[in-house]
């Protein structure tokens, strides 16, 4: 890339940053609009009116329902470094759609078509330009439904399917029974056996074999309703060969309660297949005394099945009052690659306990870990990874980078790696740094005639390049601005 | 006919409970070079610092006026906008920042606080290429992340390539040319002399007087234990070079 580039892309950003006059979570309004819900609380017949309303097969439901039985034997796990109060799951609704069928996103959410525009990103496909090559396709999931996935007839003419789960069980039956639940299996783990009970919707990819997907597939997950959980499901699967980048972003009303999300993601690549997997995650925060903010308990994993197979994931994580999240590689195909590049940042009471776990069991599978972690207020951000190497992963290599950051005195960072390594000729590396912003960099800045927080902002952009440099430009510049915004109220 | 951009009067000023500024006054008007010579730890850093607004000083007794106007009451990123540019010593690290952005950031900052149109993207890379190839300085550079790794002479040299970009009112050097050899000081120099401007005041801080034979300087002030001790012309500096700076720590 050469100079005049980076200056016009990525990073032209920082001077985009000061127009941005609304202070705070952009995203805290609600859209009024009439819903259903399903009756409050969690038992048998939630599961069956979830799957009734979402007319599945009886092989479903009966999933579904085995994975709520054996979610009412677990516990909630509770070695994350993180605080809150017991979660009352009889508080909440498990299902909200709206009561009329909506047939574009603009129907809900003028502030969300807003975004997208300024990302550059026609949501309608009656907006794309004659003659210009549409780059992003995107699929809205609006409480428990998805409201809409532009361009899905482009890209079913080349084989990609791109929908909602809950069409795919419909369209696609045979696909989702093979692959649903391969990767995260019903009995994982508490939020995962939830989520296998309740899940709403989410995305359904598939890209045949040698396909490369033209071009980038997004979901954008809103939650809505008050007392609501959102228990998305996206599942997707890269055939021989194909290659697919994918990005999920979220956002929330500001409410006073915690709103729990509780979502599955799998990812499965065969033979030479890549997934590229990145998550710009705001979900609302919490005020800064700590009040409200969704709970963010996500399992995310990914199988490199096939033989040079490679799984990326790449997130920023500003939101939620809780992050709990640590997507994952199973490293089967020989010379497969898993990599996950992690951006957390966490302000005022805000807890964020992130990392991943590359599992290698086929031969020369290699795996790169960056970590970014930025606590500012009284934020407490861990990173927890861990890197197992099985007995036949000849050759295996892994580089791990923790880098945390520090602003104040009153967060904490907290790095908590695994090491499991059973064969002798693996290779593994791990670094690990924690810094401070130096009163040096910020007067520096200041001197050159930046304010305090654009000081803040620069320094941490700079920080966390090299995860932000993962993301696909659009996203980039949306990632950038977030953290600065973020950070708001960190500085004196 | 010469106005004042700067006036330091009777300031006094300390860190935690030591006394390091004890009753500095000095006025620089447009268009002049000041000199302030001195030994180590004798208060030159400090001196820059404040008139850059860093905190953590208590100014005890005294005022600076900039342009007439109290200079100690703004935000080191006012004082930038209103024309204030500190050189520094030690040129700070900022690691995943390039130097383009970095520049481009900050300039426009200014720009904008100043009422002056941002520079895009384009413009402003064929502006920084332009006063960079005057400085003889690698364009690799600009990509490099601010600071880091730079050699002691091309931390300088970015130092007064952002001077050139700033046009500042006022520039404060402090030891622009600690760690540079003669290839590189006479360069700097260079750079400097080219900014000299009949609107710019520049107050040029050294150990040394060779620095002096590049940036000849109007006035020059022997700073030691806190106070100027002596001012006096450019033959000043030689003779501190022929005797050294004994007799005034002796005296302070
Ligand atoms: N932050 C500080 N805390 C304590 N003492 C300081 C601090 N900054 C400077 N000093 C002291 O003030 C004196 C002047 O320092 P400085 O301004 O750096 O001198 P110079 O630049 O002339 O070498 C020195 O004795 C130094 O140790
Ligand atoms: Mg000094």
């Amino acid at each position: 890339m050469n100079t005049a580039e980076e200056l016009s892309g990525k990073a032209r950003t920082l001077s985009e940053l000061k127009p941005l006059t609304d202070k705070g979570y952009a995203q805290g309004f609600v859209t009024d609009i009439e819903q259903e819900f399903a009756p409050k609380g969690l038992s048998e017949d939630t599961v069956r009116f979830i799957s009734a309303k979402k007319n599945e097969p009886e092989w479903l439901l009966q999933w579904r329902l085995k994975a709520y039985r054996h979610w009412l034997t677990m516990t909630e796990p509770d070695w994350g470094k993180l605080n809150h109060p017991p979660i009352d799951y009889q508080d909440a609704y498990y299902y909200a759609a709206p009561k009329k069928k909506l047939k574009s996103l603009d129907e809900v959410d003028p502030q969300l078509l807003e975004t997208y525009k300024k990302l550059g990103i026609p949501i309608s496909e009656q907006e794309t330009l004659a003659g210009v090559e549409p780059r992003i396709a995107v699929d809205a999931v609006f409480d428990s439904v998805s409201v809409a996935t532009t361009f899905k007839k482009k890209l079913e003419d080349i084989g990609v399917i791109f929908c909602a789960i809950s069409e795919a069980v419909q369209k696609y039956p045979e696909l989702v029974q093979q692959y649903l639940g391969s990767v995260v299996p019903i009995y994982d783990n508490y939020f995962a056996t939830l989520n296998c009970a309740v899940f709403t919707d989410g995305s359904f990819v598939y890209i045949p074999k040698g396909v490369r997907c033209p071009m980038e597939l997004s979901t954008y997950f809103r939650i809505n309703a008050e007392n609501t959980g959102q228990f998305e499901r996206t599942l997707i699967i890269a055939d021989e060969g194909s290659h697919v980048s994918y990005l999920e972003g979220c956002t929330a009303p500001k409410r006073d309660e915690n709103q729990l999300h509780a979502a599955v993601v799998e990812l499965v690549a065969l033979d030479n297949a890549q997934i590229k997997y990145s998550t710009v995650q705001n979900w609302y925060p919490g005020d800064e005394n700590g009040k409200g903010g969704i709970y963010n308990f996500v399992t995310k994993r990914g199988a490199c099945r096939g033989d040079h197979s490679k799984i990326s994931w790449t997130q920023v994580e500003t939101g939620s009052a809780i992050t709990w999240k640590y997507p994952s590689c199973i490293l089967q195909g020989d010379h497969s690659v898993g990599e996950f590049y992690s951006v957390a940042m966490t302000n005022h009471y805000q807890q964020a306990d992130t990392g991943t776990k590359m599992i290698h069991i086929g031969k020369n599978t290699k795996s790169t870990i960056v970590s970014k972690g930025i606590s500012a207020g009284k934020g407490q951000n861990t990173y927890r990874g861990l890197v197992k190497i099985m007995p036949k992963a000849e050759g295996a290599r892994n580089h791990t980078q923790c880098d945390s950051l520090l602003i104040g005195d009153l967060c904490g960072a907290h790095t908590i790696p695994y090491i499991e390594s059973r064969n002798r000729t693996a290779r593994l590396e791990h670094e690990a740094t924690t810094s401070k912003i130096s009163e040096d960099q910020l007067f520096y800045c200041r001197q050159r005639g930046l304010s305090s927080e654009d000081a803040v902002g620069l320094i941490v952009n700079g920080f966390c390049k090299e995860v932000l440099n993962e993301l696909p430009m659009e996203f980039a510049v949306e990632a950038q601005k977030l953290l600065s915004i973020s950070l708001e109220g960190s500085v004196g | 006919m010469s106005t004042p951009i700067l006036e330091i009067k009777n300031l006094h000023a300390r860190v935690e409970e030591k006394e390091i500024l004890k009753g500095i006054n000095l006025t620089i008007n447009e268009g002049e070079v000041h000199a302030i010579m001195g030994p180590n730890g004798s208060g030159k850093s400090t001196l820059s610092y404040i008139l850059a607004g860093r905190e953590g000083y208590e100014i005890t007794a005294g005022e600076v006026l900039f342009k007439g106007k109290d200079l100690l009451s703004l935000a080191p990123e006012e004082r930038a906008a209103a024309g204030v540019f500190l050189g520094f010593q030690y040129p700070v690290e900022i690691p995943g920042v390039s130097n383009i952005i970095f520049l481009k950031t900050c300039v426009n900052s200014v720009r904008k606080a100043r009422g002056q149109a941002e520079y895009d993207a384009i413009k402003f890379l064929r502006i920084v290429r332009e006063k960079a190839k005057t400085l003889n300085m690698d364009e690799a550079m600009l990509k490099r992340s601010v600071n880091v790794g730079f050699s002691g002479g091309e931390k300088k040299r970015a130092e007064i390539l952002q001077m050139a970009l700033f046009e500042p009112s006022l520039a404060v050097l402090d030891e622009t040319d600690s760690g540079l050899d003669i290839d590189a000081l006479k360069v700097v120099s260079d750079g400097v002399n080219a900014l000299r401007d009949p609107s710019r005041a520049m107050l040029v801080i050294t150990h040394y007087q060779r620095l002096l034979n590049h940036i000849v300087p109007d006035h020059v002030h022997v700073m030691a234990a806190g106070r100027i001790q002596e001012s006096g012309g450019r033959e000043l500096a030689q003779k501190l070079e022929a005797n050294g700076y004994a007799q005034y720590i002796k005296a302070a």
